[in-house]
């Protein structure tokens, strides 16, 4: 289990991101990790994965841990090496190297099972086989997806997060990606799937929260989440009736009924 | 022609030199977007540890260890000084890797001492006769010497997990940070191929002459080498190198003709001549990344 506890998060000394958050990703499970921009989901990706330096974010108050061990000191290396691995938000591939090059790369934490791991992400993308050798920049935005979830998988990772993979994609690609994030799950890999994309992470998620202003404001299962009436309005795009909000009239509603009871 | 030739030939002599020397400037802007302006000390101490170790162990065994140990110095330097400085401004780093390259070179300069030394090459002055062009061994060394190590780090950055790595992680930092790359690996190992490179370079640039404190002024001409090929670019290091070593002594060779009223050392300023018109048209360079910022 990879969890937070309480977790407070301040970037350059004075920007408080997290507020005593609290989450779970327990093994071989999908939650789903939602909220509005500035929420403090990817400030959260990173403390998992140590990148919050990166970033002159500093851990404050509260704990990372992987199993119950405090693992929030560690540097992004140690805790690739203990199966944590971060897909960054905007895909991130390495431009100029070839596909299979940045999936090389990809296993630079654990190099043991190198070549099943590059047939099993072939496998999975068999459209990176056939453009292995192309460079990784000319790839198309979904391919592009592809590679860094990819690349993430050469490792064997644990747990995955999994920072907006279906950002700017089109709606074919991402059920395409949807389908293969559930995939992985099934080989056995916790994900933390951190999505704008509320319809889509919440149909495959077991679990689901909700992050606002640096606060969980929801911690539920997801199929609950699904059926939540603020959830649905707020997220999903749903109207209280269970259409498509029709009119930019219901819209307006939101600002003032955008607090959760608590 | 042969005067010609022969001036092309030297060049590409000098120029491999220079290659060599560049290289390091560029592994090293490329892991950490800084430049070291440490690599002439480096380029000396390699020089002057051969000079010490070769009538022991044989010149070739002197420069393999000489490189190996200025590589291992390097390595230290940037743990020491280097490392704690990261995530500060660019410039500060620069700034502390001259500090570094004064300290280096005081260090090394005090071993040369007051007799004549040499770094024992069995070239000197040697030269072969080909049809009227004289081409000096020392040249044709340093000319195959760093075709083999131009070979050897192509194969580096394209094999090795840490050379794909450090290719990976002067892409994107953070992406190549989240798969497991210790930026702190990548950085040390930077510094460490370009202290044994500016070693091997040293050893070239003192073979037939006797040592002295300036030797270091030949590592400052990696400075137009590489605006020349491009700071991150490490074909351009090598093209560049050649480029204007043999630019310099061609203009060397001509410059009673060319240049009549100047000295001699008309040479010895083309490579910042043509650093000057490289930065006026094409400031990349030949190879390097053109800078787009966007306000």
């Amino acid at each position: 289990m990879l969890a937070v506890q309480n977790l407070e998060v301040v970037y350059d000394d004075v920007v408080l991101a997290l507020r005593g958050v609290s989450l779970g990703v327990p093994d071989g499970r999908i939650v789903a990790l939602l909220g509005a921009n500035g929420g403090g989901k990817s400030t959260l990706l990173r403390s998992l994965s140590g990148l919050l330096d990166v970033h002159d974010g500093e851990i404050r108050k509260g704990t990372v841990t992987l199993d119950g061990e405090q693992v929030g000191q560690l540097s992004p290396s140690a805790l690739a090496r203990r199966g944590i691995k971060h897909v960054l938000e905007g895909r991130r591939v390495f431009k100029e190297l070839s596909a299979e090059e940045n999936l090389r790369v990809g296993a630079y934490a654990d190099r043991r099972n190198l070549k099943a791991n590059l047939e099993r992400v072939y496998g999975l993308f068999p459209v990176l086989r056939d453009r292995r050798d192309g460079q990784a920049g000319l790839l198309s935005g979904g391919e592009q997806q592809m590679l860094a979830i990819g690349r993430a998988l050469m490792s064997d990772p644990r747990y995955l997060l999994l920072d907006e993979p279906s950002l700017g994609l089109a709606p074919k690609v991402v059920e395409q990606i949807r389908d293969i994030v559930v995939e992985i799950n099934g080989q056995g890999t916790g994900i933390l799937l951190v999505e704008q994309n509320a319809t889509m992470a919440l149909e495959i998620a077991h679990h689901g929260y909700v992050l606002e202003n640096g606060r969980v404001v929801m911690d539920r299962p997801a199929a609950e989440l699904r059926e939540d009436a603020d959830v649905r309005e707020f997220y999903l795009g749903l109207g209280a009736d269970g259409e498509a909000a029709s009119s930019f009239r219901n819209v307006k509603h939101y600002r003032r009924r955008k607090r959760w009871a608590s | 022609m042969t005067q010609f030739l022969g001036a092309v030939a030297g060049g590409v002599g000098l120029g491999s030199i220079y290659a060599l020397l560049a290289l390091g400037f560029v592994i090293i802007y490329k892991s950490m977007r800084v430049i070291s302006f440490a690599q002439p000390a480096f380029m000396l101490a390699g020089a002057v540890l051969v000079s010490y170790l070769s009538p022991s162990i044989g010149f070739v065994p002197a420069v393999v260890v000489g490189a190996i140990a200025i590589a291992g110095v390097a390595l230290v330097v940037e743990r020491v000084a280097i490392r704690p400085m990261v995530g500060k401004a660019v410039f500060v780093i620069a700034i502390i890797t001259i500090g570094i390259d004064i300290v280096v070179r005081v260090v090394a300069g005090a071993f040369i001492g007051r007799d004549p030394r040499q770094v024992g090459d069995p070239w000197g002055i040697d030269a072969w006769e080909v049809g009227g062009v004289y081409i000096a061994h020392r040249h044709i060394a340093a000319f195959l010497v760093t075709t083999v190590l131009v070979l050897a780090l192509f194969a580096f950055f394209r094999w090795t997990p840490i050379g794909l790595a450090m290719r990976a992680s002067a892409l994107d930092q953070e992406a190549a940070m989240a798969q497991g790359v210790s930026v702190g690996a990548v950085f040390a190992v930077s510094w460490a191929l370009a202290g044994g490179l500016a070693a091997v370079a040293g050893v070239f640039a003192a073979s037939g002459r006797t040592m002295d404190q300036n030797l270091w002024h030949i590592a400052l001409a990696a400075l137009p080498v590489i605006i020349l090929g491009g700071l991150d670019s490490l074909g351009g290091a090598v093209l560049g190198g050649l480029l204007i070593g043999v630019a310099q002594q061609v203009v060397a060779s001509y410059h009673r003709q060319w240049f009549p009223g100047l000295d001699t050392n008309i040479g010895s300023i083309t490579p910042y001549l043509v650093m000057l018109v490289v930065l006026l048209v094409r400031p990349y360079g030949l190879f390097g990344t053109k800078e787009v910022e966007r306000v």
